[in-house]
């Protein structure tokens, strides 16, 4: 494969950018429909190039393609910056996920945002979105890396504030944007120590150096520590999961693509990019795996009891990228990849799905809706298939990946453990939740001022990408069934597929975790469909639980109400303003003042009087002639 | 003889602002074509004497385009002028906003003539300031910057005009006072005004008239007061506020730039011992300004003293790169005075515009504009971006060096824990750009600014212009660093880094 490849799938989206926001939005604002057709064609592009990449990585002996580099940035004294490309295994699948992801969550915003007047803005974004994400995985160098990461962060921002006259979309918008900036100070702060310590920003560089030895110690602990910071702040872990959720007021198939399938995901990337200085250092090793297993726990709990069918999901995100970390960490790359792997397709499908019910309903709120699966039986289906993958029912894809997290997790993280387990229930009673609210019963009117009395199947150009994620929510665990996805990220040796299809029924483990599922989905039934358990009962019984879950464990009042409002900026910068306008800038005022009243006292003293001149004179000569006689 | 192209670049906005005061009878739309014509062409030669730079690595330390004739026998003092890498792009930048601050007082209808008088002598000044080699010649031009700056800000600035006037001029001669006192200790010691001769040689410290710490302060002081540095910051807002957009456009653009210039010029290159020595003091009051202006800015409810305080915050960082004291460091210094006299010009340009078109400059009425405006939304959304360094601005571009060097500097044990204080800075910065984005143009759309005006194809040329220069340096920092790295390495070389 020619190196030329490699930067032609990072150039189409962004050409489609230029030709979307400088060409067709000026001069063709009627005809939206080209901007659409360019971005698909450009992402179509990417993704042919991208299955051409991964045959060719597959075929390279070391699952390595070379890419030469070009310096960007050079100053005397050693500092070289450059542009450069990684191709490896990781790369590869990367690519996959993202172009094959991005090009069907774009087929069906055709759909999705038939009609809105930013149409062309939508696509020129959702361009830019997906090329900074393909440039943040082939980044050759973390400072390379650094600067997709922002503009992943920037396209976010833009897509979550796509409708900026609500001030919701707004506050969302700003609210992901500072948080993640938060973790990119970790980010920054790693990528100073690296290179203050070893003089080069080259990822392949560093991952040799750490696998040398030469990098260790508390440098390496330091600063796999500040990079897993920026990854908690773009994957929206446990403290700065808040963002994820408020995200949500993005266009749906935005949602899909950037908070759930791919942007999300460049924090798990990022740590399995640079795993050899994780695995090098026990104390990030252990990091990473408490805050994953944690987050994992953590934000199911809140999925729980959710109402709005994107929350839902949302939380699940969180969680399931905290499933990927503690995966990482305990498993390496090829566990943690993996699971990111199948849930980019089922999670992007889940959304789609929640787009495809708001677009019959006009609501997200689950308790408006019931009853759609008569009335849409595609995304009633593709939805079911979507949660029994992400709910890890054998053989669909989701069970494949968390069980090998399961399994890896009990050999080194047994506490760790127990709480994903424990989640495993948790998913799949809230996904099922989910679906017997939004699909069972009776159908309960849909939004109240909107046209959402008769909910009706979306388009073909909307169910077809939903359709083909199905069948991937299916097959895509199928990879690493015979162990051949480990194998290519490098570690595992590999076997027969009908021996690994049937083989987790001979272990005590997937029995678990399936039985668990099980009943997790039939807790659901018992409540939600069948109605033996009263929800409002168990609420009630539960009540200062539930009223925890539900306010989120009251994250966001205390960072934006205790932290930001009242001690930032009501508390510190309001007093360091008082400072600044009556002690500094008071002290200059008070010398001005000052010596205005100085030379007013002074004045005094001119009266021009003769008389009282003359007897200062005289009192003055006086005291010298007393002086020159006395001494 | 070669044409003396400094001195042209120079005093053609003097000349310019001479023919518009004293010629009679002309109109005003006559006035502001000349005054474009004054200032266009020193943009053009700026620019040609930027791409005619000898850039190659033999180059470095070299004065370039200079041109030195005797000027004042008994004080030995020269009209001496050049360029080196550290001076070029700031002349650059000088020029280039000297232009479009003429076109952004386009709609300036009160007192024409003088105004662009003013406006033109205020761009020879700073011109020269960053021209001279000479000490007196340096000292001249950066006081006579005060006049028109004093004219322009009371007759034609807003609110608290007079005092914010009186105020900038006392503020800024109590700096010169300082730099006055120094360059007299300098001459006495040297017997020398050439800042070439000066930083190459180095001060023959047995007939010093004072020690070198105290002539190394008052310099310091002096420039800090420009630059400006907590605490000596408290003109700055008040001036940028109450000033007219074009003359905030320069002020924030280039004239703070004369601060962090002159740092590096004389006290550094004069001094790098005595610099070492105080690195860590100035490095700590550059942190105190990044972080302390960032909470200070949050705090701001008026549209142009938020952008005013913002530059007090991003020239800490110019304070940190300089006293960083190395090659990486001192780059990124200069590149962030360039990146942000761009950025902030554009900030300034849109929030003069904001005011104008809209009638309103108070954050918490404003809002919901990115309908009514929507090509100063994204202008402004791209300013803003710029301001909190995102990648391909050329804030990160600058930002990041900065931060490298600082954090790689061995200026002094701890360097490190004040860079990542710094950096943290960045995250405040996010905070304000993107909550005074949002009270601007995002929101349900107000009914009370239905029909305000976006901006027209003047605005639209002039911050166009700018957002390609804020792009071009993102993507492609190089070109200026190949510039400025000529001129600093022979800093650096004095440093002993």
């Amino acid at each position: 494969m020619p190196y030329q490849v490699a930067w032609t799938i990072l150039l189409l989206p962004v050409i489609s950018f230029f030709v979307i926001s400088f060409i067709l939005k000026p001069l063709l604002q009627d005809r939206p429909r080209l901007s659409g057709y360019t971005a698909i064609i450009a992402i179509s592009g990417s993704l042919a190039l991208s299955v051409w990449t991964l045959f060719a990585v597959m075929a390279s002996p070391e699952h390595e393609v070379a890419v030469p580099g070009i310096n960007w940035l050079v100053v005397d004294g050693g500092l070289t910056i450059q542009v450069g490309l990684l191709v490896d295994s990781l790369t590869a699948v990367m690519l996959i996920v993202v172009t094959l992801v991005s090009l069907m969550v774009q087929i069906y915003s055709q759909g999705y945002m038939h009609g809105d007047p930013g149409y062309h803005r939508y696509f020129a974004w959702m361009s830019l979105f997906t090329a900074s994400m393909l440039g943040l995985v082939l980044a050759n160098n973390l400072v390379f890396m650094f600067v997709f990461w922002e503009l992943v962060g920037l396209c976010s921002y833009l897509l979550i504030g796509f409708w900026f006259h609500k001030p919701s979309a707004a506050n969302a918008a700003k609210k992901a944007f500072i948080v993640t900036r938060l973790g990119d100070f970790g980010f920054l702060a790693g990528i100073l120590v690296l290179y203050a310590n070893t003089g080069t920003f080259d990822i392949v560089e560093l991952r040799e150096l750490a696998l040398a030895g030469v990098l260790g110690g508390a440098v390496l602990t330091w600063a796999a520590i500040g990079l897993f910071a920026g990854a908690v702040g773009k994957s929206a872990q446990f403290p700065l999961h808040v963002w994820l959720p408020d995200a949500m007021e993005g266009p749906t198939p935005v949602s899909a693509l950037i908070h759930a399938a791919t942007m999300v995901a460049a924090g798990v990337f990022l740590v399995a990019r640079m795993f050899p200085l994780f695995e090098h250092s026990i104390q990030a090793t252990t990091t990473v795996a408490i805050i994953g297993g944690f987050t994992a726990i953590f934000a199911a709990s809140m999925g729980l009891v959710a109402n709005d069918i994107k929350r839902v999901m949302a939380y699940s995100t969180i969680s399931q990228l905290g499933y990927m970390m503690l995966g990482l960490a305990t498993g390496g790359v090829a566990v943690g990849m993996f699971h990111l792997f199948n849930h980019a397709f089922f999670k992007a499908l889940l959304f789609l799905g929640a787009g495809s019910v708001n677009h019959a309903t006009g609501t997200f709120d689950m308790r408006l809706m019931g009853g759609l699966r008569r009335f849409m039986p595609w995304t009633f289906i593709t939805i079911v298939i979507a949660s029994l993958s992400l709910a890890g029912i054998w053989p669909l894809s989701g069970f494949w990946s968390k069980d090998e997290i399961l399994i890896t997790s009990l050999e080194s993280q047994p506490v760790l453990f127990y709480l994903a387990l424990i989640t495993v229930f948790m998913t799949a009673f809230y996904m099922f939740r989910a679906v017997f609210m939004t699909f069972g019963g009776e159908y309960r009117g849909g939004a109240p001022e909107t046209h959402g009395h008769h909910p009706h199947e979306s388009p073909k150009v909307m169910v077809l990408p939903m359709a083909f994620l199905a069948v991937l929510a299916v097959v895509s665990g199928f990879w690493n069934v015979g162990g051949q996805f480990g194998a290519f990220m490098g570690h595992g040796e590999t076997h027969g597929f009908i021996e690994g299809l049937f083989h987790p029924f001979t272990q005590f483990l997937p029995w678990l975790s399936l039985i668990l599922a099980g009943l997790g989905i039939f807790l659901a039934y018992a409540i939600y469909s069948a109605r033996w358990l009263s929800a409002e009962a168990i609420g009630g019984w539960f009540h200062p639980l539930y009223v925890m879950l539900s306010r989120k464990f009251w994250f966001d009042e205390l960072y934006e109400g205790v932290i930001v409002r009242l001690a930032l900026v009501g508390g510190l910068f309001r007093g360091l303003q008082k400072v600044d306008e009556r002690g500094v800038d008071g002290a200059v005022n008070g010398i001005a003042s000052g010596t205005i009243l100085a030379g007013r006292g002074v004045r005094r003293a001119q009266t021009g009087q003769l008389q009282v001149y003359g007897m200062v004179i005289g009192l003055g000569l006086l005291a010298l002639a007393l002086f020159v006689l006395l001494r | 003889m070669e044409l003396s192209y400094l001195s042209i670049l120079v005093f053609l906005p003097a000349i310019g602002a001479a023919l518009v005061a004293f010629i009679p009878g002309l109109s005003a739309g006559v006035i502001k074509r000349m005054a474009a014509v004054a200032s266009f062409i020193p943009l053009a030669l700026a620019i040609a004497l930027f791409a005619a730079f000898d850039r190659s690595p033999a180059a470095a330390g070299l004065i370039q385009f200079e041109e030195k004739l005797p000027w004042i026998g008994p004080l030995n003092a020269y009209y001496h002028l050049g360029v080196d890498g550290l001076s070029l792009p700031l002349l650059l930048l000088t020029a280039l906003l000297g232009f479009l601050a003429v076109l952004i007082s386009w709609k300036v209808n009160l007192r024409v003539r003088e105004y662009f008088a003013w406006l033109l002598l205020l761009e020879t000044s700073i011109l020269g300031v960053f021209a001279s080699l000479d000490l007196l010649l340096f000292f001249i031009f950066w006081e006579i910057e005060v006049i028109p700056m004093y004219f322009l800000i009371s007759i034609w600035g807003t609110g608290r005009r007079e005092y914010s006037a009186t105020k900038y001029v006392i503020y800024t001669l109590f700096g010169s006072a300082f730099m006055l006192a120094g360059i007299l200790a300098m001459f006495f010691t040297t017997g020398s005004l050439s800042m070439v001769d000066i930083s190459q040689q180095g001060l023959g410290m047995a007939q010093s008239v004072m020690r070198p710490a105290p002539i190394f302060l008052l310099l310091i002081i002096a420039f800090a007061v420009k630059l400006p540095v907590f605490p000596l910051h408290t003109w700055l807002p008040d001036a940028h506020t109450d000033a007219p957009t074009a003359v905030s456009v320069m002020l924030a653009g280039v004239l703070i730039k004369m601060g962090g210039y002159g740092m590096i010029r004389l006290p550094l290159s004069f001094f790098p011992d005595v610099a070492r020595q105080y690195a860590q003091f100035l490095v700590a009051l550059a942190i105190i300004g990044v972080l302390y202006g960032a909470a200070v800015t949050m705090r701001q409810t008026d549209v142009k003293r938020m952008v005013a305080y913002s530059s007090i915050s991003h020239m800490g960082y110019v304070l940190l790169g300089i006293f960083a004291l190395g090659q990486v460091s001192l780059t990124g210094a200069a590149l962030q005075m360039f990146s942000h006299g761009v950025v902030t010009g554009l900030m300034f340009a849109l929030a003069g515009l904001i005011i104008h078109n809209i009638h309103e400059r108070n954050l918490n009425k404003l809002g919901g504009l990115a309908r009514q405006a929507p090509v100063m939304a994204v202008v402004f959304s791209i300013a803003g971006l710029a301001s909190l360094g995102l990648p391909t601005t050329s804030g990160f571009a600058a930002e990041f060096l900065v931060f490298v060097g600082s954090f790689t500097s061995t200026a002094f044990p701890g360097i490190q824990v004040y860079t990542l204080l710094g950096v943290l800075g960045v995250v405040v910065t996010a905070g304000y750009i993107l909550w005074m984005v949002q009270r601007v143009f995002y929101g349900p759309v107000k009914e009370e600014f239905n029909g305000v005006k976006d901006a027209d194809a003047l605005e639209k040329v002039y911050t166009f212009v700018l957002v390609a220069v804020i792009m071009l340096v993102g993507i492609y920092p190089a070109i200026l660093t190949d510039v400025i790295r000529l001129g600093v390495s022979p800093v650096v070389g004095l440093l002993g880094g």
